[in-house]
């Protein structure tokens, strides 16, 4: 009797089914972590992988990735997962239970937090830097200096017919406005339509729409009647560029206020002044490496908001921000 | 292929008709349209090649600041003088690795039967037409696909294996299963959609690789008393394997380039990290356990670190990006460079 392949092969299959059912996967159960045996809990969290996982915003995530870098630089074992997706599909994965923190640029919304709720997530929001949103015009624009809101939302609003900028002022010249800005996705988008237009993603649609603020700035600094809105990072970094225009909060014109550190820190720049966030999972704060990020971040890692091109928060409202935090870990 | 035939033969048309017939209009006509449409033809190649030119000068230009070799051996920083690439590029390479695994055996395996095996019936003709159809799906639409799909198994997956398990051979001995961290947002599940991107690709060039092989091999075959299975074995795809392979390869440097399924599906934006923490090839030997690991773990890809760098605040990172491409275009020529000498081979191979 030879022992061919297809002898072999028969075999196999012969044997094989009654090995496999025989055959169970099972789990090892090891000591679950925090039933009060104190001493186990490192000795598991050490074997294991020690990542943060961060996801939402694109505005935060400039202040997120650089103080996260300076974290892993210091704490070589605990590693950050970043994505950026924006805050709304952010604030999704934390519903999701996905994620430790998510980057917001705007407030959570009611719907959210009713979501989390349902799902037995609780959050912790933490402001952690300001932004002045900042409305720009091409450098050789030697008309305009300052606007006002109502010019501001004549511009921008719904249906709006401004074609030139004599339509919105009889003294500026007849010369074509071409507007620039973030797309809905955004939440710089969000947060001016609702600040300038008084409601969340109205606006004209004949603007051009990029995901991408460095096309905003190209297309503002390309076209003698542009306009466009960005983050104040993207104005800083691009000053030599671009105008940024100030802003009055009422209808008169002198009360108008320039975006800078100074202004939006003492609450002045008015209304496109805004708070940006992180929202932590309380539940992930029991996690030695979740609190020391949040604790860094708010410490030491305030530094890089400023170099990133954000604007610090107030004596205060950073204090605000620890108190929050000192409580939730309590 | 046929641009040379097109731009030389109203030339020699020209030489053998002018002598005779000078007057005739209707010729005279027929070659000067002929001779603009040549003209046509070559401005659009020159045209096009000139395009890319200009784009190339300036990506090698700007990337002249920051291309070195630290680019490739340091990961990202928002430091454009730090940021580099190497999580960009394990990330890409093990996907690309997965695509090809998966790709290669189904692509080639659903022309096959195509071509070889199925009868002319109404689904097969369904099929066939589809395909091409397929291949003109944006490939985020994949990534949706992969994120209900494949994220979703990796998400059942992982809580099943969360913890050490053991594997029980009918009660007589248990094999302890090595522990590993499972992410939903693995390389794998990003291998599957890409995987989904090319196929149709993979296909088509298989089977138009199949076609091209002359039926009278198969009857040689099929007449000397060979079975279907063995002819097609050992002779069709032989002789078509150049082919298939050029085909398989320049649809894996096309995987290469996705970006947008991948941040779809949840792959990583900024990171430092690498999958399974292998960061040089020395370690795909002295690290197995890591090896089985990064399948499993979180990554992110070169062109998502491209895109996230041409959107930075500081215009130092054009440079930044700049360098990101040439790293990207670099790898896709050495792809592009084994599909030529896998071509080369194949074809020397074959003895007819």
């Amino acid at each position: 009797m030879t022992w061919n392949r297809r002898r072999y092969a028969t075999w196999l299959l012969a044997v094989m089914p009654v090995v496999l059912v025989g055959c169970t996967v099972e789990k090892i159960e090891t000591p679950a972590a925090g039933a009060g045996s104190e001493t186990s809990a490192p000795a598991t969290s050490t074997e294991e992988v020690r990542r943060i996982q961060i996801d939402g915003s694109s505005t935060v995530k400039m202040i997120t990735a650089a103080i996260g870098e300076e974290f892993e630089g210091k704490f070589s074992d605990v590693k950050i997962a970043l994505k950026v997706t924006g805050t709304g599909t952010g604030f999704k994965e934390m519903i999701a239970g996905r994620i430790d923190i998510a980057n917001a640029s705007r407030p959570i919304k009611e719907s959210e937090q009713a979501d989390c709720t349902k799902n037995g997530i609780e959050l912790l929001p933490l402001t952690i830097a300001l932004d002045g949103l900042t409305v720009c015009v091409n450098k050789e624009n030697d008309w305009v200096d300052a606007v006002t809101v109502a010019q501001l939302r004549k511009i921008w609003e719904p249906g709006s017919t401004v074609r030139s900028w004599r339509d919105v002022d009889s003294s500026w010249p007849d010369h074509p406005i071409s507007l620039y800005g973030p797309g809905e996705e955004s939440g710089t988008f969000d947060f001016f339509t609702e600040a300038i237009n008084g409601k969340e993603d109205a606006i004209r649609e004949d603007y051009s729409p990029s995901a991408d603020d460095n096309v905003t700035v190209t297309g503002i600094s390309g076209e003698r009647g542009g306009m466009g809105f960005f983050g104040c990072a993207y104005y800083f970094a691009n000053q030599d560029k671009v105008k940024a225009l100030k802003i009055s909060p009422t209808d008169n014109i002198t009360d108008a206020v320039a975006p800078t550190a100074e202004t939006v820190k003492s609450d002045q720049y008015k209304p496109l002044a805004r708070p940006l966030f992180i929202y932590v999972k309380k539940a992930s704060l029991a996690r030695q490496e979740v609190q020391d990020f949040v604790r860094f971040y708010l410490n030491e890692g305030q530094r890089q908001v400023s170099a990133v091109g954000y604007i610090e928060l107030s004596e205060e409202q950073l204090k605000a921000s620890r108190d929050a935090f000192a409580a939730a870990i309590r | 292929m046929n641009i040379p035939m097109t731009t030389s033969e109203p030339r020699y048309v020209a030489r053998s008709v002018s002598f005779y017939s000078g007057a005739d209009r209707s010729i005279r006509r027929r070659l000067f349209l002929s001779r603009v449409f040549a003209g046509a033809c070559r401005f659009v190649t020159y045209g096009s090649l000139i395009v890319l030119v200009v784009l190339l000068t300036a990506i090698v230009w700007s990337s002249l600041d920051r291309l070195s070799p630290d680019f490739v051996y340091s990961t990202n920083s928002s430091d454009p003088d730090k940021a580099g690439m190497l999580a960009g590029l394990w990330g890409s390479f093990w996907l690309v690795l997965f695509t090809a695994l998966f790709s290669v055996p189904i692509g080639v395996g659903s022309a096959v039967y195509l071509e070889e095996i199925a009868r002319d019936s109404f689904a097969v003709r369904v099929i066939k037409t589809n395909l091409s159809n397929l291949a003109g799906v944006p490939s985020i639409v994949y990534g949706i696909l992969g994120y209900t799909v494949f994220r979703s198994a990796a998400a059942v997956l992982k809580v099943w294996f969360d913890g050490q398990h053991a594997f029980n051979v009918m009660g007589l001995f248990r094999l302890r299963l090595i522990k590993l961290p499972i992410y939903e947002d693995n390389i794998l599940v990003g291998a599957l959609t890409l995987t989904l991107v090319v196929m149709p690709t993979v296909i088509a060039a298989a089977q138009e690789a199949l076609r091209s092989v002359p039926g009278s091999i198969r009857m040689a075959s099929l007449a000397l008393g060979a079975t279907r299975w063995q002819t097609i074995w050992r002779q069709v795809i032989p002789a078509a394997l150049p082919g298939i392979s050029t085909g398989v390869i320049l649809s894996t440097s096309r995987a290469i380039g996705e970006a947008a399924p991948l941040i779809m599906l949840g792959a990583l934006t900024i990171t430092t990290m690498v999958p399974g923490n292998i960061d040089s090839p020395l370690k795909l030997i002295t690290r197995p356990t890591q090896v089985l690991q990064a399948p499993l773990d979180q990554f992110t890809a070169m062109p998502i670190e491209i895109y996230d760098w041409s959107r930075q605040t500081d215009s130092q990172f054009t440079a930044v990006a700049a360098s990101g491409i040439m790293v990207l275009l670099v790898v896709l020529l050495a792809i592009n460079a084994v599909a030529l000498i896998v071509r080369h081979y194949a074809s020397r191979r074959l003895k007819w």
